[in-house]
């Protein structure tokens, strides 16, 4: 593989990872937290519902998740395609 | 020792530790002013980010906005969310092309004077309405902790601002937000376990908030629910409506944040290409420890001031004004707290004042509400509410003027930076040599501070508007323009500086229309009520729409016009690869 190849397939990894994160992103906070709401609210979480506990909580704590795991994820893309510093 | 001597105390030895950060992290280059010499440690920096981030507006105001229910969950969820994207859209490539400031990126990326034009304007308009907002929070915890008119305190503020900022740029502004960090995260946590743990018992503020109701053994936020439907409120947990206008606006709020400029700049002052993305991590675990922490205060705070004003619950007889706790009467001093005996029984009655309730409260002898409480008082008033010490209250002072003068450090920053680098060695004067830039910052630097203290001495009638524009022009330009940059290789300046343009009007106007042409009072084309809005989409949440609006003209122009060139596509291609951000730094 030359150069210019094994940068379309980091980049294209480091897209699908995105595609993937994003997605979680999106269900927790305008998904569980705002659309699904109604959906989710048969599942009680200490005098509230699940969506409440998502846009109060749940899905700030994802977040946090998302930016560690996405992190983590591409210094190994990184260096698996050498491109670490 | 008197309350006052111990805020005097908090709030002027958190200004000697700004002050001799000042004097150990002087900036002797560009690089140092303008991103601290690229070598700040992703976890100081997601502190110093946290700082940056967190406004007057997040410290004092945001618990009592999420106060009035679910529907504002948006502000948590928006204020966080976007650094999501920050972290996986825009930090890391803009940190990989390594220059200064974010016109910066723009202008080489487009290879166009045009569009640094562009963003330079969105730049200043952002963050110059955000910078008033900052300067009046910092005069009102000055006027309400310190006793001395709030001139007198912004002036002090300013002057403190002024020695680590003009002195030590960036490099300054860094280390000095870590501090503030720690300040205000400690004043805002404290009195939010204690309130935690007297009425639930819980020691951690995110649990308690879902834990039991210690008085009456039912789960806070039915008892919460219970008690402000008996007011005439709707349940505090009830859904909303209107879903696409809160889904909008948590859109606008998110992609708003990781267009603001001086949070941006943040993500250049890190060694590494990695080392960015860490740090928004970091940034949003510290973020995330006041925003999981604020719904808490919100909810806890405002059952608590509900069983003040009715001690044995709403449909009992309610508190006799004489028998008010000294907490009230304190901020009754400073007109934060309100009260007016309507139906003359020397009591104090609080609840929904609208049509729909007005024949329970005829029955129950009320004429009206009689007690009107400003939103900050659920995070100023806290301390005295939960019967904590005297420090802690200093504590709250210290913290409100830390988070306050972070922020607008950050922001005084990003508009120094554009003036200096982009107007004027990027335009004006491009053999200006690196001294000569650097005392065109601190000068423009030092304008910016004298602007934005008039500014928080005389603040213009509309302020409390203008912080839906800056997010509303984040969301539409900045954001966008900066994503199209990375992620296509097609779009070319003509494509840029016509989807800015579109994008900035489209949100100005929309945002004029329901509250005034350049917000002069009476202006409005239309009433700002959800019935005028298109399609129930608030002015506020106008910012997503913007920014498709910004998407679509970009692409729409740059593909009826010509490819960029090969070095600009070469451009787009190298900032995409992580490696070889150490060197690009030192250009």
């Amino acid at each position: 593989m030359d150069d210019k190849e094994k940068g379309k397939a980091y980049w294209s990894a480091n897209l699908r990872l995105i595609y993937g994160c994003l997605a979680v992103w999106a269900t927790v906070s305008f998904g569980f937290g705002i659309l699904l709401r109604p959906f989710l609210s048969d599942i009680s979480v200490g005098g509230a519902d699940l969506g409440f506990w998502f846009a109060q909580q749940g899905s700030i704590l994802t977040f946090v998740f998302l930016i560690f795991f996405y992190a983590w994820k591409m210094n190994r893309l990184d260096k698996k395609h050498g491109l670490e510093e | 020792m008197s309350q006052f001597v111990i805020n005097l105390l908090f709030v002027g030895g958190s200004f000697a530790v700004y002050i001799f950060i000042a004097i150990w992290a002087r900036a002797g280059s560009t690089k140092e002013f303008y991103v601290a010499g690229g070598g700040v440690h992703p976890v100081a920096n997601g502190m110093a980010t946290a700082a940056d981030w967190m406004s007057a507006a997040s410290f004092i105001s945001m618990a009592g906005l999420i106060s009035v229910g679910y529907v504002n969950s948006s502000f948590l969820m928006g204020w966080t969310g976007g650094f999501v994207l920050l972290a996986m859209l825009l930090a890391p490539y803009l940190r990989k092309f390594g220059k200064y400031t974010v016109p910066d990126f723009v202008g080489d990326r487009f290879n166009s004077n045009a569009a640094r034009v562009v963003a330079v304007i969105c730049l200043l308009v952002i963050s110059t309405t955000y910078v008033i907002g900052q300067m009046t929070g910092a005069g009102v915890a000055f006027a309400r902790f310190l006793e001395v008119d709030s001139t007198t305190g912004l002036i002090i503020a300013s002057a403190v601002v002024f020695a680590y900022a003009v002195l030590g740029g960036m490099k300054g502004i860094t280390y000095t937000q870590v501090a503030q960090y720690v300040v205000l995260i400690i004043a805002y946590t404290i009195p939010a376990i204690f309130i935690s743990l007297q009425m639930t018992g819980h020691v951690l503020p995110q649990t308690g908030l879902f834990g039991t109701h210690l008085e009456s053994g039912m789960p806070m936020l039915q008892k919460l629910d219970q008690v402000v439907n008996e007011l005439g409120f709707q349940d505090y947990t009830a859904d909303v409506s209107n879903k696409l206008n809160m889904f909008l606006f948590t859109v606008s709020l998110m992609i708003g944040t990781a267009g603001l400029p001086h949070v941006i700049i943040r993500f250049f002052t890190v060694p590494k290409v990695a080392d960015a993305r860490w740090t928004a991590g970091w940034a949003l675990v510290f973020i995330a420890i006041l925003y999981t922490t604020a719904p808490a205060v919100a909810s806890m705070g405002r059952l608590n001031l509900i069983d003040t004003v009715y001690p044995e619950g709403p449909t009992a007889e309610s508190l006799e004004y004489e028998e008010r706790p000294e907490w009230i009467r304190t901020w009754e001093a400073t007109g934060l707290v309100t009260y007016e005996d309507k139906n003359n029984d020397g009591r104090i009655q609080m609840y929904n004042d609208v049509p729909a309730f007005a024949e329970t409260a005829e029955a129950r002898g009320w004429e009206g509400s009689e007690l009107v409480v400003n939103n900050d008082i659920l995070v100023l008033a806290n301390p005295e509410i939960a019967n904590l010490p005297g420090w802690v209250i200093g504590l709250i002072a210290a913290g409100g003027i830390a988070a306050a003068l972070s922020t607008a450090a950050g922001l005084l920053l990003a508009i120094s930076s554009a003036i200096s680098h982009d107007l004027i060695k990027k335009i004006i004067k491009p053999d200006i040599t690196d001294k000569g830039e650097m005392l065109a910052a601190r000068i423009s630097m030092a304008v910016a501070i004298i602007i934005a203290t008039y500014l928080g001495i005389n603040p213009p009638g509309f302020a409390a508007q203008v912080v839906a524009l800056a997010f509303g022009i984040a969301a539409a330009t900045i954001f966008p323009v900066l994503m199209m940059g990375i992620f296509s290789k097609r779009i070319n300046s003509k494509g840029a500086v016509l989807g800015m343009l579109a994008g900035l009007i489209a949100t100005t106007v929309y945002i004029f229309i329901y509250l005034g042409w350049f917000f002069i009072p009476g202006t409005n084309t239309l009433e700002n009520i959800p019935a005028n809005w298109v399609f129930g989409i608030s002015p506020l949440a106008f910012g997503a729409v913007g920014a498709l609006i910004n998407f679509a003209v970009a692409f729409a122009v740059a593909y009826a016009t010509e490819e960029p060139p090969q070095e600009i596509q070469d451009l787009v291609e190298s900032v995409r690869y992580p490696k070889g951000a150490g060197t690009a730094l030192d250009h």
